[in-house]
């Protein structure tokens, strides 16, 4: 919308003229400039530039939609209203059906914890047949790691669903949904995004999985100016990829350890040196996620797993409709079991914070 | 009043100067035939140019003829006389509505940040529903307009919170309102959804084109009394290489947002995210998009963590002090902390 060509906008003759001659091609030119910078620009008068420019953020402006209309098309077109059931019972209580459509969900937490594990159940559950309960679409995996275990995938499918995966050439036709892809560097993954995006509406695809997106960053030598985030396009297309097709994304995350002097404080709390000394929180936990705080403004449900003294916790750190919750896990054959479907209540700042005792 | 300042091409401006015509005055006496010969221009340019100039001697006539000393001042008790009798939009957590001085103001923009997770959205939310709550019922019976830049907005939170508060309201009606049976105002839910507008906004243009189009929608759609935008941020943190254009693009549009706020009287909330900066020796957390934006809004709340509460800060405010309130955010929205209640039922 913003690169739509004021030609293109209906704009009445002798003015749409006037824009091209001074080369201002699109809206994006067009509003980029106050209305006193264009009425020099294009030396026409204030009036007629407010009334183009009035038409122009009109036809650049998308469309409305109300809440209760947005609510009946996804209750009406989508599964299970937009949601993917991760057969986690506990999980898909408190996010009110499992991951939902159209936001990026993000699994953070410490190596080996289960974040590869939990992806490799949600392709499977997504290339399952509707009929079974899946999305019955493609999947497309982006391993940067190298992580992919299609032997793992299929013992999960034959130990959380026997019945189904012994069925003569199932197990073929699903793992032939999920579509691997291996980027050796960012650039190239770069290169797959756009593909991807070309390929996610003709080939019906129902989940992208990207594991993981800290090690697309790490160890990378950025030339530019050092104030950008070398993430910030990718967030952008990766957000706005899950909102137009309507799908779950789902992103790893790694952890890194805590700077002493993080900022953690507003400059209207005032901390006395003593307390920030002797701050207990400070020493249990001393990981944060990476990618920093604007990543994590940018997802819309933050899933952290964690261990606290060898037993494995997977909390609902950040989400919308859900309460902070934590439940207990096991990591068995047939890929992530809760312990118990009642959730312990994760109280205030707790559920961001990321332990790691215990597990060897 | 002189030629140079009129809203004219710059080009026709030239003309006039160079030509003598100087002064509004110069220019009353002169036929336009006359005007087309002296400036080299056609008749119908000339028509336009002596259009804006009698609009503008017609502004100074009312100037020089009215009551009030200046134009378009009001006095400062008419102004407190309007504060007084208008409705703040409230948050449904009593001690937030207190240190705000009653809600959410209209005419008034203000701005909401805090870290991912603290309940930006959900208070966005709440009063996108608030300001629906009718005047029988002490709010302002209006609608919300919703601008989505980050996709945040979940429509079954919204339906959750806006349940929720339909169903206070059937309580206070039967609680207090036993006598006056007749006037008994039903909003079900589904009313509270269709007054939501939602717009999904992808780049920064879209973003400026939207609150431009704001006025002439909001001229449409009558009762407009609430323009949320969540958040104002997200574009402009990113592909920006040009920090002047970024902060003259949000001047504008906080300029245009504020003009919006005092000509239709609605409120406007803009929620931010947070950065870091590096302040007196250490990392501190402080509201993005840097410090000339942070003169943008009339009313600054800062949300954070204190311990394991929520608290809000009021860290800018041309009327109440500084002060912090808790809040909680509940499955029914936002609500009072109950620190020493029972505890949040999971859901």
């Amino acid at each position: 919308m913003a690169n739509k060509p004021i030609s293109e906008m209906g704009l009445p003759k002798s003015i749409a003229n006037v824009f091209a001659a001074r080369n201002i091609i699109t809206a994006k030119d067009a509003l980029s400039l106050s209305e006193f910078e264009l009425m020099e620009l294009l030396d026409v008068g204030f009036e007629e530039v407010m009334l183009a420019v009035a038409h122009i953020s009109e036809i650049t402006c998308p469309p409305y939609n109300t809440a209760m209309s947005l609510l009946e098309q996804r209750n009406q077109n989508e599964y299970l209203a937009g949601h993917l059931p991760t057969r986690l019972k506990g999980v898909d209580a408190a996010l009110c059906g499992g991951i939902p459509f159209g936001v990026v969900t993000e699994l953070v937490g410490p190596a080996g914890i289960g974040k590869t594990q939990f992806c490799l159940k949600l392709a499977l559950l997504a290339s399952l047949p509707t009929s079974y309960g899946g999305l019955g679409g493609r999947v497309i995996y982006v391993d940067v790691e190298s992580k992919f275990s299609s032997r793992r995938m299929i013992e999960m499918g034959f130990s959380s669903f026997p019945e189904i995966f012994h069925t003569e050439g199932l197990a073929q036709e699903m793992a032939g949904r999920v579509l691997v892809l291996r980027p050796a560097s960012l650039l190239s993954f770069v290169d797959s995004l756009q593909q991807i995006r070309v390929s996610l509406l003709q080939h019906h695809v129902k989940l992208l999985i990207i594991d993981s997106m800290a090690a697309l960053t790490s160890g990378r030598i950025w030339p530019g100016t050092p104030r950008h985030h070398p993430l910030g396009w990718h967030i952008s297309f990766i957000k706005s990829l899950a909102e137009c097709c309507r799908i779950p994304v789902v992103v790893t995350n790694q952890v890194r350890s805590q700077v002493r002097d993080e900022a953690s404080r507003y400059i209207f709390q005032v901390q006395s040196r003593t307390d920030t000394m002797e701050d207990p929180s400070k020493f249990d936990s001393h990981l944060v996620a990476a990618l920093g705080i604007h990543w994590a403004h940018a997802v819309s449900i933050r899933l952290v797993l964690e261990s606290r003294s060898g037993q494995r916790l997977i909390k609902i750190a950040k989400s919308s409709i859900s309460p902070s919750v934590g439940f207990f896990f096991n990591i068995t054959s047939s890929g992530i079991s809760l312990l118990s479907d009642e959730g312990v209540e994760m109280m205030g700042p707790e559920a961001n914070t990321i332990h790691c005792q215990g597990l060897i | 009043m002189e030629v140079s300042s009129l809203p004219i091409s710059a080009s026709h401006r030239g003309k006039l100067i160079s030509a003598g015509y100087s002064s509004l005055s110069s220019l009353s006496s002169v036929s336009p035939s006359k005007l087309a010969q002296d400036l080299k221009i056609s008749e119908n340019e000339v028509l336009e140019i002596l259009k804006v100039v009698s609009a503008r001697k017609w502004v100074d006539k009312i100037e020089n003829r009215s009551h009030a000393i200046m134009n378009g001042a009001q006095t400062a008790w008419d102004i407190l006389h309007e504060e007084e009798s208008s409705i703040c939009i409230t948050t449904s957590c009593s001690d937030l509505d207190e240190i705000l001085g009653g809600g959410i103001r209209c005419k008034e923009v203000t701005e909401i940040g805090g870290v991912p997770g603290i309940g930006k959205t959900q208070l966005g939310i709440q009063l996108a529903v608030n300001v629906q709550i009718p005047a029988d019922y002490g709010g302002l019976g209006g609608k919300a307009i919703y601008i989505d830049t980050e996709g945040s907005f979940m429509v079954e939170r919204a339906s959750q919170i806006a349940e929720a508060c339909a169903e206070d309201m059937l309580e206070y009606n039967s609680l207090l309102r036993k006598d006056s049976q007749a006037c008994r105002v039903d909003k079900p839910p589904k009313a509270f959804m269709d007054n939501i507008f939602y717009f999904r906004i992808c780049t920064y243009t879209e973003q400026i084109a939207v609150v431009n189009y704001l006025e002439k929608f909001i001229n449409e759609h009558k009762d407009i009394k609430i323009v949320i935008i969540d958040s104002i941020t997200f574009h402009f943190r990113q592909e920006f290489e040009d920090m002047a254009l970024r902060t003259r693009l949000l001047s504008g549009m906080a300029l245009k947002l504020m003009k919006l706020a005092k000509k239709f009287n609605l409120a406007v909330v803009l929620l931010n995210q947070v950065t870091t900066k590096y302040n007196e020796g250490s990392f501190q957390l402080t509201l993005a998009l840097g410090d000339s934006w942070a003169h943008a809004s009339t009313n600054r709340i800062i949300l954070y963590w204190n311990g394991n509460e929520r608290y809000a800060y009021i860290d800018k405010s041309p009327s109440m002090r500084s002060a912090s309130a808790p809040y909680a955010v509940t499955s029914r929205g936002i609500r009072n902390s109950a620190s020493n209640c029972k505890r949040v039922k999971l859901m």
